[in-house]
């Protein structure tokens, strides 16, 4: 078994890293350091770390306000109140001007666990992605957390980063791996299928593909880390070599990256697609493994549609 | 002759201006425009230290027009001041023009903030004077919004932030002129006593005729002298101040003059010279 790692853990030790080289870098909390991994920061850099208190929308702004200076503000809440609460401070005072500041949301999606619905937050794509000038990425493991955390410090205008609570399995090499803003990694090659992943889902994606390989099915692994802008040529590609497409996000098959996939696949090449994600649904409480089982978040759900999808496939 | 007569004679070209661009754009908003007229002309042309020719000079005094929709007093001012020539003035709101209907900073020369979703301005400032406070700059913050703005809720998270920081780099303004587009802010949601509120939140209060530059000046020079505190100068003002016909009126919240008005409010402004 894989070592296990939360993604906001890995961007806890990234920011602090990235803070030693990186004197521009301010951290901005809404009253949950200790759960964002953001207290790292604050603990080595007290006089770059402002606490907001419980006020997203004024840490939005107060970021932004921030970025006209040429600082590079991170701001960091869960994901629900990053995205939900402060959508419109988000669009209007860091998207609309284009400023440079980063957004990086933890407790995303179900995988919150026992504290339910109102604190899991299954739209945040969806809300970022239709932003102008809004750039989105979902990283699947700790060692790309600290890759994109990185290229969002390199690159100048938004970034939103969606991370998770949960440890998940670690599924790069730290020491040979290469991350690009936009471009998609190739997980494992294959030429039946393509299953395309962000987040948490990579990891199932690839335990569903070796299932899927003993029973003689070769399917192609995608990690879409950068949902906005996404790789429309990986996609493209993807569906003219393999024909079929299962995306899967622990997300809202409604705006992430299901739609995203399905835009590119519908107006440059269409193909069969099944979006593996919540289907238009509120999350509960309860254990996050077991909520995942039930949400139909799981390897052997990826199996069983990519088996479907092929049969659609052959019948056409 | 008047102390003042140089900043009086900028308020009355930039009063003109509001109503002629305004007309000329067939939409806008000329009455909180012309109550914030005095504020903004004291802040660029006495007040903040600032250089025309660079507009993203770093050391710079900033300022937030939290109250977007007043824009075309801004936009007089910068012209005025020399960030973008005049000619600008007449193409507000018009296709690919370099004036938007709310402040853009991307866009226009001379604007350190994009504004007009209200509530936010006070927030981003607060980013500024931390930034400042954070770099050992001596610039300042100053920041202007509106009475009827002061419902949002986000003005008051701002407003803890401002004290719990001591950000006593940061200046703010309202343009107390009473009125919204519903009709009179005490009766909409009353944010009433305003003064008294900031005090509770930690703030400097100084109450002011806003449309008095001696008292505007003296305002911000004891701002400029209060450490460990934000200050808030409470501006009464009179919406549509100076052309009779809008004084006080709130349907001039958000429409724009027909010709005919337009010549007769130039008139009382002293004319088109």
């Amino acid at each position: 078994m894989a070592e296990k790692i939360a993604t906001r853990e890995a961007y806890g030790k990234a920011l602090v890293e990235l803070g030693e080289k990186n004197k521009n870098i301010v951290v901005l909390d809404a009253d949950l350091s200790k759960s964002t991994k953001t207290a790292n920061f604050a603990k080595k850099f007290p006089e770059r770390f402002f606490d907001m208190g419980i006020s997203e929308a004024d840490m939005m702004t107060t970021a932004a306000g921030f970025a006209t200076c040429g600082k590079i503000p991170f701001a960091s809440t869960f994901a629900i109140f990053a995205t939900g609460r402060a959508y419109e401070q988000v669009r209007n005072s860091i998207c609309y001007p284009k400023l440079n500041v980063k957004i990086a949301a933890t407790h995303s999606g179900i995988t919150v666990g026992e504290d339910g619905a109102t604190h899991q937050s299954v739209e945040d794509l969806s809300l970022m992605r239709s932003i102008p000038n809004m750039c989105v990425i979902c990283p699947a493991d700790a060692v790309e957390t600290r890759a994109a955390i990185f290229a969002a410090v390199d690159y100048k205008g938004p970034v939103y980063i969606r991370l998770g609570r949960l440890s998940v399995p670690v599924i790069y090499d730290e020491n040979n791996f290469k991350f690009e803003l936009g471009k998609s990694i190739l997980v494992k090659g294959g030429k039946d299928l393509t299953i395309i992943a962000v987040g948490i889902m990579v990891a199932k994606a690839l335990e569903a593909a070796l299932k899927l390989k003993e029973e003689g099915i070769d399917a192609r692994v995608i990690d879409m880390h950068t949902i906005k802008p996404v790789d429309k040529e990986a996609i493209v590609k993807a569906a003219k070599e393999t024909g079929a497409i299962v995306t899967c996000e622990e997300h809202s098959i409604i705006g992430g990256l299901g739609s995203a996939v399905a835009e590119v696949l519908s107006e440059e090449a269409p193909v069969f697609l099944k979006r593996i994600g919540i289907e238009d649904k509120f999350g509960q409480s309860g254990a996050p493994d077991k909520l995942m089982e039930l949400y139909g978040l799981t390897s052997d759900r990826i199996a069983d549609e990519s088996r479907k999808i092929l049969k659609r496939l052959k019948t056409k | 002759m008047d102390k003042y007569q140089h900043l009086n004679d900028i308020a009355l070209k930039v009063r003109r201006d509001i109503v002629e661009s305004i007309t000329e754009a067939k939409s806008g908003h000329p009455g909180g425009s012309l109550s914030a007229v005095e504020i903004i002309t004291a802040l660029y042309f006495k007040i903040m230290r600032i250089n025309p020719k660079k507009p993203h000079w770093e050391d710079r005094d900033r300022f937030v027009l939290s109250k977007g929709h007043a824009a075309p007093a801004l936009y007089s001012v910068l012209a005025e001041r020399g960030y973008f020539p005049r000619e600008e003035l007449l193409k507000l709101r018009k296709i690919g023009a370099m004036l938007q209907g709310h402040p853009d900073m991307k866009g226009t020369p001379g604007i350190d903030m994009s504004t007009g979703s209200l509530g936010q301005g006070l927030s981003s400032a607060n980013g500024m004077a931390l930034a400042g406070k954070l770099d050992n700059k001596d610039y300042r913050v100053y920041v202007l919004l509106g009475d009827g703005e002061l419902e949002e809720g986000q003005v008051w998270e701002a407003a803890m932030t401002s004290a719990h920081y001591e950000l006593d780099n940061l200046t703010a303004f309202v343009d107390h002129n009473k009125l919204q587009i519903d009709g009179p802010i005490s009766e909409v949601m009353s944010p009433e006593p305003v003064d008294e509120k900031f005090k509770a939140f930690g703030w400097n209060v100084i109450s002011i005729n806003g449309h008095d530059f001696e008292q505007i000046l003296d305002a911000v020079n004891i701002a400029r002298n209060t450490k460990g505190r934000p200050t808030m100068i409470v501006a009464e003002t009179i919406k549509g101040k100076g052309v009779s016909f809008m004084e006080n009126q709130v349907g001039w919240h958000g429409s724009a003059p027909s010709r005919e008005q337009c010549e007769k409010a130039l008139l009382e402004l002293g004319g088109g010279k």
